[in-house]
């Protein structure tokens, strides 16, 4: 018994002398976690405001800012070049995002309240299959739904990137498990009670309260679409339907081509950082939403 | 009298049941009919295209099960799901143990730096894989990326991160960057959740901060971890948007069959194989099922989804 304890004082002991003072230990891998985490963004704002040779000849170094600053007029040359596609791009993106991640919202709340607060025939069956479908790799979907649409001639659509984005049996996971913690069996008893119909119970009782889950699964359903890039990279040809994923990789593998293309590095890096600066604000402003909806369905509880 | 109120109540009763179930079924049908068709179908259907085999001669041909037999003996998907394996092997405990630390040094160390961190280590998955992706190229590159400027400082060349013997590591640490933050966020979270009470009375008993984290702490978020391991066990399989992106920049370094997906892409656009780019997706599709089964079977305890 005591060489055990002995054992344990000492082995504390080393672990308190590797670790030094732990509040400084803490310290020194945050800020290098920040350092790491941060170096890619930093180096994409100093690279949007460089021009093509200044990307490769800057004159302070690929971390740090060239005597010219092109910023602005590497934004003027994305308005102008191939008519300003990019913009097109960026308004694609939203529309695939936003669109897509309200359909899947909706349908996933429908589903979450439906699975969570009705007993009909099946219903287990049901649900098993679609927590057997969290398993379904994504991408391994990719390729046969775009064997299908291109077998009805659905591909180089707008519709062949929205509506399969609306798919989101995680959504519906999560939705289920909020309705059947947060939302009580009685209230929408009562509100049945009271003579309510079950649409009137579903849009007055039972939405308020499935809010914050709600915010969550859009919120998650929106970044899935705007990151998305295997399926309209498959299912798009049409330069025009692009999202801005798959807009700048053109780009990218058209200035790579070499000599006999056009180079537009510069285009490609201030672009990138255009881009990203819709979905790091809405982080930054909704980050307790971001906290919560990945929590949720984490936890056992 | 009383038997038939009785009776009664017990047929209204059942037309009510009947009602619910019909509401049941209306609230979930929208869910239901986009699954059948954006999952169910297009499956279904890859099976069904995989039976067969395309030749000039005989055209559409009905072939069974003979391109996964071909599958399993084709070295190119073998090596694809090998590389893939093998990126699971070493991404998956290299995420985990990263967000699982800064979960923890975060949890016991709250004030606004640790929240900044918090926010700084979450930021790249507000990114696109694609434009991570991107970024990480940019940076690899000798002529662009800084590298090169802070070897030459150590007399060093730079790294050749974009050859067949770097891209491993060089892909390894654009997913770790991008996705390390969302796994810390989830553990982060399942922390928070633990009631500060056990952390007292370990104190009390003598334990110390490193003695809470690994007897208290890592346990009691045990069935977060094993959810957020089978997420990036699911995604490192499905390995796709990263070696595209550095492919341009790379392309000796990746092949255009680099993984299981690159190469069900390469058979459909490239190689005209409809038939057996299905084959390919499907059988992608089996192995990760079997994959995340297999380690649900064993961490059920603390999985919580067995049941």
């Amino acid at each position: 018994m005591s060489t055990k304890n002995g054992k344990q004082s000492a082995n504390s002991e080393t672990i308190n002398h590797i670790k030094g003072n732990p509040r400084i230990f803490t310290c020194v891998v945050l800020v290098l976690a920040i350092l790491y985490f941060l170096l890619p963004i930093w180096w994409l704002i100093v690279a949007s405001t460089k021009t093509n040779s200044g990307l490769f000849f800057g004159s302070h170094g690929s971390l740090w800012f060239d005597d010219k600053f092109n910023f602005f007029e590497n934004i003027k040359q994305l308005t102008t070049y191939q008519d300003g596609i990019y913009w097109r791009w960026i308004a694609n993106s939203f529309l695939y995002a936003l669109v897509g991640g309200f359909g899947a919202t909706a349908i996933a709340v429908m589903a979450g309240y439906g699975f969570s607060k009705f007993r009909f025939r099946g219903k287990n069956f049901y649900f098993n299959i679609v927590l057997g479908a969290l398993m379904i790799p994504s991408t391994a979907l990719v390729i046969p739904t775009f064997l299908l649409m291109s077998n009805i001639g659905m591909t180089n659509t707008i519709w062949a990137v929205l509506l399969p984005s609306l798919l989101n049996p995680m959504g519906v996971y999560l939705m289920r498990i909020y309705c059947a913690q947060s939302l009580p069996d009685e209230m929408i008893e009562a509100a049945r009670v009271d003579g309510a119909g079950e649409l009137r119970t579903f849009f007055q009782v039972s939405l308020p309260i499935m809010t914050p889950a709600i915010t969550t699964v859009f919120l998650l359903s929106v970044v899935g679409a705007w990151n998305n890039f295997f399926l309209p990279q498959v299912v798009l040809s049409n330069p025009k339907l692009f999202p801005i994923t798959v807009g700048l990789t053109q780009w990218q593998m058209k200035s790579q081509a070499g000599a006999a293309s056009e180079q537009v590095w510069n285009l490609v890096t201030s672009g990138a950082f255009i881009s990203i600066i819709p979905m790091v604000l809405a982080f930054l402003f909704l980050q307790r939403y971001w906290v919560g909806g990945l929590t949720a369905g984490s936890v056992k509880s | 009298m009383k038997k038939t109120t009785n009776k009664k109540q017990g047929a209204s009763a059942s037309a009510v049941e009947k009602k619910r179930a019909r509401w049941g079924w209306f609230f979930t049908a929208p869910f239901g009919i986009v699954f059948l068709i954006f999952l169910v179908i297009p499956l279904a259907y890859a099976f069904y295209v995989s039976l067969f085999t395309y030749t000039q001669v005989r055209g559409n041909a009905f072939t069974g099960l003979a391109n996964y037999k071909r599958v399993i003996t084709d070295p190119i998907f073998m090596q694809g799901m090998g590389r893939v394996i093998l990126y699971t092997i070493v991404m998956v405990p290299i995420q985990l143990g990263l967000a699982l630390i800064f979960a923890l040094l975060l949890d016991s160390f709250k004030n606004k730096f640790a929240s900044v961190s918090r926010l700084v280590i979450f930021l790249p998955y507000a990114i696109p894989g694609v434009i991570g992706a991107l970024m990480w190229g940019f940076m690899y590159s000798k002529n662009m990326g800084p590298f090169t400027t802070v070897f030459q400082l150590f007399g060093l060349g730079t790294p050749a991160f974009l050859t067949s013997k770097g891209i491993f590591g060089a892909l390894v640490n654009v997913v770790t960057w991008q996705w390390t933050g969302y796994y810390m966020v989830i553990l982060y979270s399942a922390l928070q959740s633990i009631s500060p009470d056990l952390y007292e009375s370990a104190r009390l008993d003598g334990a110390n901060e490193f003695k809470i984290a690994t007897k208290i702490k890592i346990p009691m978020v045990s069935s977060s971890l094993v959810m957020v391991t089978i997420f990036s066990l699911i995604g490192t399989l499905q390995f796709y948007t990263e070696p595209t992106i550095l492919r341009n920049q790379a392309p000796t370094a990746i092949p255009i069959e680099y993984t299981p997906n690159m190469y069900a892409q390469a058979l459909a656009f490239d190689y005209n194989q409809t038939n057996y780019s299905a084959t390919v997706s499907f059988a992608l599709g089996l192995v990760v099922v079997i994959f995340s089964v297999i380690f649900m079977k064993l961490t059920k305890k603390q999985s919580g989804l067995g049941d």
